[in-house]
């Protein structure tokens, strides 16, 4: 909790309008803005005047790739919330640019802000009176609630399991080499017998595949899993031509034109989802289609989101039942389409959203878009207020701990001394330490003597 | 009967924590009073006749840069002095050295004894007199009562001590002497809160009923190193030590005879050093392993005792002497002094501050076993500081309060204080998260002038010092400033070391950071006008090669100071603060943290919980304002 640090977070909750506000406050935050931000004239944004608005563009100054359009306000110190340099960069491209606008600026060396800390940062330089200290103080205390259950809960799932044991496996590197240290005399085998830096290299392995199978990462990468399934005929392939703006799929009044699983990508508020179409499910003697029915089944059970047709304008039919039952336990949302015509469907049983629409008008399509934003965010990884954030914060985690035994392994494989190695795979763990609390020097010393017959 | 000559502080114990205490600060001019049991065990190693290792070598350095004696006693009474891990890093190599006891144990008192200002005297302290929350002085055994405005409590395993031999018990301090029972009743009625470990040592053999051929020599260093920046000779003849090893049947036997451990029959209640277990711990917990190391040490140079390390055992003394048997080379062996193990009572730490004054009782001192510890090097530590800080309060003046990242002592002293202890606490290099600028080679740089501050280091010794470290910062300084011509003769040297050859110039110093050349190497290229002792060149090295680990610490040294330097007041109200759940409460109650940088070491403080108290401590300087 260094307050010499340059933090930075996303100010309004992403998704609103695809609109996003990264505040970046501390001494720094110009020159981090700097690093990113590429201006539309050629103007430097460390000579901007405070309270100066700039237009330009977000570059990842590794690759020159630009990830989105912007505003940034400078703010110069005292004269801001925080009495701290601030700067505000407006992202207009919705999540995922906001999100890897996100990453660049951590990457140039700013810290993710923790819950309050800027109304804290606000207190503490005297920009916020007296009367408002308790306030300051629910603040933290209250958002750390979260943020604890947040750490402790399933929100994380198999991941904190994995990442347990990845810890688990990183204190016995560690308690190894320190065993080594430590005990000199001792008549003692550290290790498992491999060299070092396999054992490293095990670890980077494991980190590499957490990272990279960390929601937001994959989102971002493949898209979300959106399957649209349900009875023939109800509009699923009308669905995704509208999702899409173009006439992608083949739509005829015909049930089962849909014969095989049809992908399409599409963002929607910056998710980038992958489409994908399905036969219509019904009992049926050709087999080609019963083939396709088997396909959409699968379909369900490997998609992140379902997205369930009904027709309004037809009564609920055993098959729509037997779609419904499907889908019982994934995250769906039921679309009732055709509310172009007179509503013919009955109420339903259904606990999650519903949304109506009608793909020929093209009204209610928003509403659906929102519904999926917001699934994105509650759905995927619990009720946070920025859960792509928690998840992006792991992700960091992860990828400082990777890089710190990295450095270990160079160590070790250079033939350096083993407290050099010590202090790198210890810095891996502090930062494994920002998802699953810090890492002591007890719980090392604990496992040296579990691990190895100490005691002369 | 209340003594005449009032004195400024009362030391009770005499062994290597009341030492070091009852020298500084009779040093610092406090007239000083010394009470021990008795007076021909002061200073006595309990068990390992050894002083140093890795992390305690590091402390005696540290003692005797700031002025202490435990580096110069051994420098003058050791036997065999050695550093380990020489193959390593300089940050985690350690000095050890084999002490001849008697005569590390004469050497001490005579220090004691001719030292002006200090009285030492045989009495068993019975009690502590308090006025109020002030300590004015203490009542010994033979009715006696001395005052003093400070006492330091130095009793080792001494309060309540239990010896254990197989299923036999009696109450004994150390083998052979008295338990200190009054005390420790005394100390719970002053409200202190007490708990209960257990230690063990290994049997004292009789080396004429060794047969030394079948075992290992394992002889000292040559030339053997110093702890001491003052001594320069090693008077004393070396010995070397002797490695064997346990086999099938030694296990056997302590498979057999499990029944009649104290520790496996449960009798022993006190919880024991897990980097210190007994054989039958070893031999329990290690099943797999065939053979544990046995190292015979000797006890000095008018004895035939050799300490049999590694194998300290509760085991009843005819097992001892079955077991001893079956190793290679004690096949007919005697034993001098059994194997034993001790319970005793300590004081929790978190009772104490870090200037190691107790919060309860303003005056009271506790330092080295009573605090939770165990070893002669952490006692003699905390003795120091214990002594120095005792005479600073004396003298109006602040507590000499070391940081973890200038000193073990520092990091020792934080941990008991806001981490607690629940067995026996002893100094790992893995406990300094700063261990590669907390290293025995610098320990004068980093203590020295808290040394002469205090008053214990010589104006004389502190020049000299101070002369040092400017050769040291000079010669940094050219190797940075001259370039050297890829000339015939400077790449001759460089190929004689492997090392590429030069095509344009290059600086001394970018010489001497490839790992191939050292600094020997670097000034028969360009020497120094004066050559350098091998302390200082040392240094050089070591500043040089290591720069950029060592920036890199002292970068994450600067990143946790503002905490650091953040204070704590003594009278915050934490039960009054918002948001702190009640457990974090009650442990801030318990340790009350100087500043917000200890209070993020105690378990269970979050971030948050530091956000918290930061915004806690920013509203109550306004409400003063
Ligand atoms: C059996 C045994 C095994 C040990 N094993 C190890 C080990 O394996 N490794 C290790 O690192 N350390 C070990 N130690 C610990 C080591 O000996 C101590 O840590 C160290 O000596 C503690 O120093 P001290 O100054 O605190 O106390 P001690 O050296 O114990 O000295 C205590 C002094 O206080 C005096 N005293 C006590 N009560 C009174 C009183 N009421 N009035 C007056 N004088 C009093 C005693 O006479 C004595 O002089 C062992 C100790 C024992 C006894
Ligand atoms: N009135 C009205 N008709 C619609 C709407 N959406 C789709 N339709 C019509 O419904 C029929 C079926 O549409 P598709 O999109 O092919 O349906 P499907 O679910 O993909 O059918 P299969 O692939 O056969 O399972 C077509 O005639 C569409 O024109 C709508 O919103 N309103
Ligand atoms: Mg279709």
């Amino acid at each position: 909790m260094n307050e010499q640090d340059t933090i930075c977070a996303v100010s309004t909750p992403p998704g609103e309008g695809g609109i996003g506000i990264i505040r970046i406050s501390g001494k720094d935050a110009i020159g981090i803005a700097a690093i990113v931000f590429r201006p539309g004239r050629k103007k430097k944004l460390e000579a901007a005047p405070t309270h100066s608005l700039h237009y330009g563009r977000i570059v990842d100054p590794s690759s020159g790739e630009a990830v989105d359009e912007t505003l940034v306000t400078i703010m110069r110190a005292p004269a801001t919330y925080t009495r701290e340099d601030v700067v505000e960069i407006n992202c207009h491209g919705g999540m995922v640019p906001l999100a890897r606008t996100m990453a660049l600026l951590l990457a140039a060396g700013a810290r993710q802000a923790a819950p309050g800390e800027f109304t804290k940062r606000a207190f503490l330089n005297g920009r916020i009176d007296l009367a408002q200290a308790e306030a300051v103080m629910d603040i933290i205390s209250a958002k750390t609630d979260l943020a604890h259950r947040s750490a402790n809960e399933q929100l994380l799932g198999g991941l904190s399991r994995e990442i347990a044991s990845l810890r688990d496996k990183m204190i016995s590197l560690l308690a190894a080499v320190e065993a080594g240290i430590d005990f000199p005399e001792e008549d003692i085998v550290t290790g498992t017998g491999k060299p070092l830096g396999a054992e490293i290299s095990e670890v980077i392995t494991v980190i590499d595949k957490l990272s990279s199978s960390y929601v937001f990462g994959r989102i971002l990468r493949s898209g979300l899993g959106t399957a649209i399934v349900g009875r023939p005929n109800v509009g699923k392939s009308s669905l995704l031509n509208a999702l899409l703006k173009q006439d992608r799929a083949i739509v005829t009044e015909l049930p089962g034109t849909t014969r095989d699983v049809l992908e399409e990508y599409v963002n929607v508020m910056g998710v980038p989802l992958r489409i994908i179409d399905t036969a219509g499910i019904r009992l049926s003697h050709d087999l080609a289609e019963q083939e396709g029915v088997r396909r959409s089944l699968a379909t369900i059970d490997s998609a992140d989101i379902v997205l369930v047709v009904l027709d309004g304008a037809l009564s609920l039919a055993p098959e729509d039942r037997r779609v419904l039952g499907e889908v019982k336990g994934k995250k769906a949302i039921a679309v009732i389409n055709k509310s172009d015509l007179p509503r013919k469907l009955e109420k339903i049983d259904w606990p999650d959203v519903q949304i109506s629409l009608s793909c020929r008008a093209g009204t209610g399509l928003d509403d659906l878009r929102n519904a999926i934003s917001e699934f994105v965010q509650k759905g995927a990884v619990g009720p946070q207020e920025h859960p792509w954030a928690v998840n992006q914060r792991h992700k960091l985690a992860l990828e400082k701990s990777l890089a710190s035994l990295e450095k270990a392994r160079a160590a070790s494989e250079e033939g350096l001394s083993p407290e050099f190695l010590a202090l790198d795979l210890r810095d891996a763990l502090d930062n494994l330490g920002m998802i699953i609390g810090a890492t002591y020097t007890d719980d090392i010393l604990e496992r040296i003597f579990n691990d190895f017959c100490i005691g002369k | 009967m209340t003594m005449q000559k009032k004195y400024d502080v009362i030391v009770i114990g005499a062994g290597h924590a009341g030492c070091e205490a009852a020298l500084a600060a009779a040093r610092m001019g406090c007239d000083t009073l010394m009470l021990t049991m008795n007076l021909d065990s002061i200073a006595l190693m309990s068990c390992n006749p050894a002083i140093g290792g890795l992390a305690k070598g590091h402390l005696v350095k540290e003692i005797d840069a700031l002025g202490g004696e435990m580096a110069k006693i051994i420098d003058r009474t050791g036997i065999q002095f050695r550093i380990l891990n020489r193959s390593k890093g300089p940050a985690v190599r350690g000095t050890r050295a084999q002490a001849d006891k008697q005569r590390y144990r004469l050497a001490m008192k005579e220090s004691i004894e001719k030292q002006p200002r200090l009285d030492v005297k045989q009495g068993l302290v019975e009690k502590i007199l308090v006025e109020g929350n002030k300590i004015v002085g203490v009542e010994i055994n033979i009715g006696a009562t001395h005052l003093a405005p400070s006492v330091i409590v130095t009793t080792g395993t001494f309060l309540k001590g239990l010896i254990h031999i197989g299923l036999v018990h009696y109450p004994s301090g150390r083998a052979g002497e008295f338990p200190s029972v009054g005390l420790s009743d005394n100390l719970r009625e002053l409200g202190f809160e007490l708990g209960r470990l257990k230690t063990g040592t290994p049997a004292r053999l009789n080396g004429r009923t060794i047969d030394f051929t079948k075992m290992k020599n394992q002889p000292g260093d040559d030339p053997a190193p110093f702890f001491s920046y003052s001594e320069k000779t090693h008077p004393l003849p070396q010995l070397p030590c002797y490695l064997t090893y346990t086999n099938a049947s030694t296990h056997e036997i302590i498979r057999n005879n499990l029944g009649s451990s104290p520790l496996y029959a449960g009798i022993i209640k006190g919880i024991g050093p897990r980097y210190c277990p007994s054989i039958e711990d070893k031999v329990m917990r290690f099943s797999e392993r065939e053979r544990h190391q046995v190292f015979l040490e000797p006890e000095g140079l008018d004895t035939e005792e050799y300490y049999a390390n590694g194998m300290s055992t509760s085991l009843p003394y005819d097992v001892q002497t079955m077991m001893y048997r079956t190793i290679p080379g004690l096949e007919a062996v005697e034993i001098m002094r059994p194997a034993y193990a001790i319970e005793y009572d300590f004081a929790f730490p978190t009772q104490i501050q870090h200037s190691l004054e107790t919060k309860k009782i303003s005056g009271l001192y506790f330092a080295g076993q009573i605090n939770g510890t165990s070893g002669y090097e952490e006692a003699a530590a905390q003795g120091l500081l214990a002594g120095v800080n005792a005479a600073l309060k004396i003298q109006k003046r602040e507590p000499l309060i070391l940081s973890r990242s200038e000193a073990y002592i520092g990091v020792l002293i934080d941990d008991l204080v806001t981490r607690g202890t629940n067995e026996p606490y002893r100094m790992f290099t893995s406990r300094a998260e700063y261990r590669l600028l907390l290293r025995e080679d610098n320990a004068d740089l980093r203590l020295r002038h808290h040394g002469r501050n205090i008053g214990l280091v010589s104006e004389d010794d502190y020049q000299e010092f101070v002369k040092k470290k400017a050769r040291i910062d000079h010669e940094v300084l050219r190797l940075h400033a001259v370039w050297v011509k890829p000339t015939a003769e400077a790449n001759n040297l460089l190929a004689e070391r492997g090392s590429t050859a030069l095509v344009a110039e290059a600086s001394l110093e970018q010489l001497l950071k490839r790992p191939e050349m050292t600094y020997a190497d670097i000034s028969r290229i360009s020497s120094p006008p004066a050559p350098l002792d091998p302390a200082a060149a040392g240094q050089v090295e070591i500043r040089i090669k290591y720069e950029g680990y060592i920036q890199r610490q002292l970068r994450q040294v600067e990143r946790f100071a503002s905490l650091e330097e953040k204070s704590l007041p003594d009278d915050m109200d934490y039960d009054a603060i918002t948001g702190l759940g009640s457990e974090v409460k009650q442990k801030l109650n318990q340790v009350r943290p100087i500043s917000l940088g200890q209070a993020s070491r105690i378990s269970g403080v979050t971030p948050a919980a530091i956000s918290l108290l930061m915004v806690a401590l920013e509203k109550r300087k306004r409400g003063r304002a």
